[in-house]
């Protein structure tokens, strides 16, 4: 890895000269390629290399530098800065996983080799495709890209966090936050309250005459009763959860005005954050993988897609039954999928195997809550182990919710050392 | 090849001695350590914020196996 001393560019093509030198499947060396460099792509990547040193790990994504949603929300409020969010690719560079920073743009199933935006074509013997999600754009109507960098979304974090937070501490006291929160599947389902109850704890520390509305396309969402309970503890007056059944769903946004339509409704808000509606990234729909759903279904154990032999799909993108849409889910899938694949690599089968995902939420700075589940495959589905899981007990003493906040903290920090670190 | 449901653990747990939180490092701890504390979770005699409701996700042989899986690790 000596070229990384050089410039990105320089490293890029020898990498690239020395992985195509070798032709496709080279005896012994078995060739991973990896799109996506989130906490799926990522662990997936770096657990490959773990497991099998001898094989060529590539991971495929065109940002150096990853922000990480989770924890997020905390940026838009300011109780963190984006520089926390941020890391980069470096530690698995030096563990042996071959980087590129570029996007895949095309994916041809049969010869099995992925193109790169440069119009380099990479041969693969297992792809894993870990896209995240994309917005379906023009849902709400008028709510489109350019509308974004009035009311953003937020919702892939970076330069989005940024804007809603310098437009939450621009806004003038007694100003309405309008939050419009799209129907499932979608990125981490409880992100949208932690981010209202975040929102919330700003105003009344800050702009006390404030208030935050959730419109939901939606009429119920995880970890409600606990949210509830907290809102009617913490925020009374100040947060609001408008549900599908009483006219919450966003159909249309103005983004001139800041308006965002219900049916019955028109909210002029101060500040307006659009959470559109979602499907999986991009190169899951080229490849072939997602279905119409927009989504892709995977086999519970390998991650393979059964509408494409060889490519895995792993995390956001991937429709993995009662698993949330989360970065510990993420995580999770990212060293299943891994371990699978070394394994059908040397011509085993990967036995079934649970699968965990834990989501923390805060309801204030010291206040967390959380919804745990325990996996196992059923019937070619991720289905809850019964009489496992659930949320945060509903009475609790506060030194609990101080303990999952602190908890949740080191969550983040450990999942973030292990997969970037 | 970690045992099933074990590559999970290290969402919270860190793998890596480097990393220090308030959650305690489990890898390379001895398995029956790490069996008697999944037992207590999963009876509720140990009290937990959240591992006592991933604990009773998984049976005897699981817990042994991953408990085992974990003390080897360096």
């Amino acid at each position: 890895m000596k070229e990384r001393a050089g410039t990105r560019r320089s490293f890029l093509k020898g990498s690239l000269a020395a992985l195509l030198t070798t032709p496709a499947l080279a005896q012994g060396q078995p060739r991973v390629i990896v799109v996506g460099g989130g906490f799926a792509g990522a662990t997936c990547a770096r657990e490959l290399k773990r497991l099998l040193p001898d094989a060529r790990a590539m991971l495929v994504e065109p940002n150096p530098t990853f922000t990480a949603c989770p924890f997020s929300n905390g940026v838009i409020t300011g109780l963190r800065q984006l520089r926390g969010q941020q890391f980069n690719y470096e530690a698995l560079g030096s563990l042996g996983v071959n980087l590129v920073y570029l996007s895949a743009t095309k994916v041809d199933p049969q010869t099995r080799t992925v193109t790169l935006s440069d119009g380099t074509a990479l041969p693969y013997d297992r792809l894993v495709l870990a896209p995240g999600v994309d917005f379906r754009w023009g849902s709400p109507t008028g709510y489109d890209e350019a509308a974004s960098a009035r009311m953003p979304h937020a919702w892939k974090a970076g330069e989005q966090t940024l804007l809603l937070r310098r437009q939450l501490e621009a806004m003038e006291d007694g100003g309405l936050v309008a939050i419009s929160a799209p129907p499932n599947p979608m990125r981490c389902p409880t992100g949208v309250y932690e981010r209202a109850s975040l929102i919330a704890f700003y105003l009344k520390t800050r702009k006390p005459r404030s208030k935050v509305i959730i419109l939901d396309a939606k009429d119920s969402f995880p970890k409600q009763r606990l949210f509830q309970a907290a809102w009617q503890q913490l925020y009374p007056g100040v947060l609001e959860w408008v549900s599908l059944s009483n006219d919450g769903k966003v159909v249309s946004v103005e983004p001139a005005t800041n308006t965002l339509v219900t049916d019955f409704t028109q909210h002029k808000a101060a500040v307006a954050n659009v959470i559109p509606p979602q499907k999986a990234g991009a190169i899951a729909q080229v490849a072939g993988v997602a279905d119409r759903t927009g989504w892709c279904p995977i086999d519970p154990v390998t991650f393979e897609s059964p509408l494409q032999k060889n490519i895995h799909v792993i995390g956001d993108a991937a429709i993995s039954g009662a698993m949330a849409k989360s970065a510990f889910a993420a995580n999770s899938q990212g060293k299943a999928c891994a371990a699978a694949i070394a394994l059908l690599l040397t011509g085993e089968t990967p036995p079934p195997g649970k699968l965990i995902n834990t989501c923390y939420s805060l309801v204030a700075p010291d206040y967390g809550i959380s919804i745990v589940g325990v996996y196992q495959p059923v019937n070619g589905q991720h289905v809850d182990v019964e009489g496992a899981g659930g949320t945060s007990p509903l009475e609790a003493p506060r030194e609990t919710r101080a303990a999952e906040a602190t908890y949740a903290a080191a969550w983040f920090r450990t999942i973030t050392a292990e997969v970037f670190g | 090849m970690p045992p099933p449901g074990a590559a999970s653990c290290t969402g919270c747990h860190a793998a890596d001695p480097k990393i220090e939180t308030r959650v305690p490092r489990i890898a390379g701890r001895p398995a029956s350590e790490i069996v008697a504390a999944m037992e207590a979770f999963r009876s509720g005699q140990k009290p937990a914020t959240v591992m006592n409701r991933i604990a009773k996700g998984f049976s005897d042989a699981e817990i042994r196996a991953i408990a085992e899986w974990l003390g080897a690790q360096k």
